[in-house]
């Protein structure tokens, strides 16, 4: 198979798959999650409460008081790789196009140096976080196969992506195919890594702040 | 029942629920959990990782409750949870947790993390996997009425003694009351003063009370342990209590787990709810003070600050009363740095204070409620938790620390004003 006939493959039958296989991923995980249910709560809530699920959704964004100090490294990185990623899947213009073609909506690119800087900005917070990872001992005890592979799986597409941008390669049809390749199997696997936070963590905020606010309290 | 380990997996599998499955499906390892326990902060052992405690009951989760984890199982790559595997997790799950909730305030995906540890105390312990010192409190619990073994005849010497100090009659089982007031085993035994206090709030504020004979004991140690069946026995003689002297509110006394429950699970262990309200004695205390019905006069003046019990603030939403109240008597007050929903635990909550085993490490785990108290330079600490008094005044008996322990129901009760118009 030639880089054009991968790249058309990627492009073609390969992001039908993935799209398919993520999509199937999401719904039988939330499935899975839902079908467990949750007993109703018979004590009696507190009728003034500062708190709500809605509310913590968007609250536990920001670190609790005192905690970006205790862990400046994990914030800071968390916060550049979330927000650096977002600049450059969604604000570099041929991304935009492809979403475009696929689900009809758009909007305007950002400027290709402001990508490029964040996406540099978004590979140098992942190497950050994987050596925070590794030299970390309560991260290294949480860490096994599966936290591996979902950095890989974020880092190679902005890896490829990047070298893509640059034309680091003379044979950039190849290049261009790999980084779709790899954005493909991102989406195949997000649901069955932790990667699904992208979605479990609205029901997991939303649980945690809705216990809180019946007892008059914001989580 | 006997616990058995098949009991303790089986239990796993019914206390999974749609909350815990989206925590564990949304867990990202950051290990942030670590650095809001207590346990790791001033240990440094990673093996205090909130979430970590929480693996047997993931594993079951994922094998039980997930394709995937069926298909990693039956591939022989996720192995299953062995009674080996729970042995080595009790001083996790009971030891090195006083379900404070703190964690579940940081988590950035959201998880309620507290909420799983309780949950999965209910399969430690179905398992044979709970400590010797929270068992034998429970049994306790059940056959005499109190997990420190105290009996009726020790509360009506303590009503004795309370009624010469102070001159004003302790009303037992009396009917159609507002309020049945309930103590916790420490408020019984070490400051019977707090009975005195509310006789002289409840006196000055023309509220009805009673004691009963029959429900004189708030503290659940069927909640610390995780046996839910105990847990509604212990609930359920007060209810029958409170139902049988048509009073119109329980008031929780100041005692964190009472306070969770017999407010926040009472109703769900017992199947209904409850057709009189619950309250925690310094809720009671601001509304009577708020109506006028009490009034306060005099000020404590010494630099104190309030140690907020997790279960009465954090998890039980009771944070503004107790600073309302202190401002009036307290103009010296100062808040601590982390403070109300966010407050630091005392380290012995949640069982840890009745499991001998856990003693080093809590006293280990005391040293951030002292460095605390150390950077605000106060002498005086008030709070509003028998359990938390006992075990901040063990722990500034063992670091040596001159700081004088308040309850705050008392020092209310000593600022009322004695002739009120």
């Amino acid at each position: 198979m030639s880089a054009l006939e991968l790249l058309t493959w990627a492009r073609g039958p390969g992001l039908a798959l993935a799209l398919a296989a993520g999509l199937f991923g999401i719904v039988l995980r939330v499935f899975e999650i839902q079908a467990l249910g949750r007993k109703g709560d018979l004590a009696t809530a507190r009728t003034i409460t500062p708190g709500s699920g809605w509310r913590t959704i968007l609250s536990r964004s920001l670190p609790p008081p005192g905690m970006f100090q205790r862990a400046p490294l994990t914030y800071a990185g968390g916060y550049v790789f979330h927000v650096g990623l977002a600049i450059a899947v969604f604000g570099f213009a041929p991304h935009i196009e492809l979403i475009r073609g696929l689900f009809g909506v758009r909007w305007p690119g950002l400027p290709n140096l402001f990508v490029d800087a964040a996406t540099v900005a978004t590979i140098a917070a992942m190497l950050a976080v994987l050596a925070g990872r590794l030299m970390d001992p309560v991260k290294r005890l949480l860490s096994g196969f599966g936290d591996w592979l979902a950095w890989t799986l974020t880092f190679v597409p902005l890896l490829t992506g990047y070298a893509a941008f640059h034309h680091m390669s003379e044979n950039y049809t190849l290049l261009l195919a790999l980084h779709i390749l790899s954005v493909e199997l991102l989406l195949a696997f997000l649901p069955f890594t932790k990667l699904f936070h992208v979605v479990g963590l609205f029901m997991a905020r939303w649980y945690n702040g809705d216990i809180a606010a019946k007892k008059g309290v914001a989580a | 029942m006997t616990a058995t380990f098949e009991r303790g997996i089986n239990s796993f599998k019914e206390v999974l629920d749609a909350p815990i499955a989206s925590f564990f499906a949304s867990c990202v390892h950051c290990g942030l959990c670590a650095e809001s326990c207590l346990f790791y902060t001033e240990t440094g052992d990673p093996q205090y990782t909130p979430v970590h405690k929480l693996e047997p009951l993931r594993r079951t989760w994922f094998q039980e409750y997930t394709l995937l984890g069926k298909l990693a199982k039956a591939a022989g790559l996720s192995k299953s949870v062995t009674d080996a595997e729970l042995a080595a997790w009790e001083p996790l799950v009971y030891d090195s947790c006083t379900m404070c909730g703190r964690c579940s305030m940081v988590c950035p995906v959201g998880n309620d993390l507290t909420y799983a540890i309780r949950k999965m105390r209910e399969g430690m312990a179905a398992a044979g996997h709970a400590p010797e010192g929270l068992v034998t409190a429970t049994t306790r619990a059940i056959v005499a009425g109190s997990p420190a073994g105290v009996k009726w005849v020790t509360v009506q010497a303590q009503i004795k003694h309370m009624e010469k100090q102070f001159g004003i009659e302790i009303p037992v089982n009396q009917a159609h009351v507002d309020y049945l007031v309930l103590m916790s085993s420490w408020e019984i035994l070490n400051y019977p003063e707090y009975l005195g206090a509310v006789s002289r709030i409840f006196k000055q504020a023309g509220a009805t009370w009673t004691l009963s004979e029959h429900a004189y004991e708030a503290t659940n140690s069927g909640i610390q342990i995780g046996v839910s069946d105990l847990a509604r026995e212990l609930v359920g003689r007060i209810v029958k209590a409170a139902e049988d002297l048509e009073v119109k509110c329980v008031i929780s006394p100041e005692c964190g787990h009472a306070y969770t429950a017999i407010r926040w699970e009472g109703p769900n262990l017992m199947g209904r709810s409850f057709g009189f309200e619950v309250k925690h004695i310094l809720e009671v205390i601001d509304e009577l003070h708020a109506s006028g019905r009490i009034k306060l006069k005099g000020t404590l003046d010494k630099p104190q600050t309030y140690h907020d019990p997790c279960q009465i603030s954090r998890r039980g939403g009771v944070y503004e009363q107790p600073r309302k109240l202190l401002k009036e008597i307290a103009p010296q007050f100062r808040e601590m740095k982390d403070t109300g929903t966010m407050n630091w635990c005392c380290g012995g909550g949640g069982g840890v204070g009745a499991n001998e085993r856990a003693e080093p490490l809590k006293l280990i785990s005391f040293k951030r409620k002292k460095a605390q108290i150390e950077e605000l330079g106060v002498d005086t600490l008030v709070t509003a938790c028998a359990n938390c008094r006992v075990t901040i005044e063990e722990a500034l008996e063992h670091y040596h620390m001159d700081v004088e322990m308040l309850g705050l129901t008392e020092l209310v009760a000593d600022h009322l004003e004695e002739n009120p118009s």
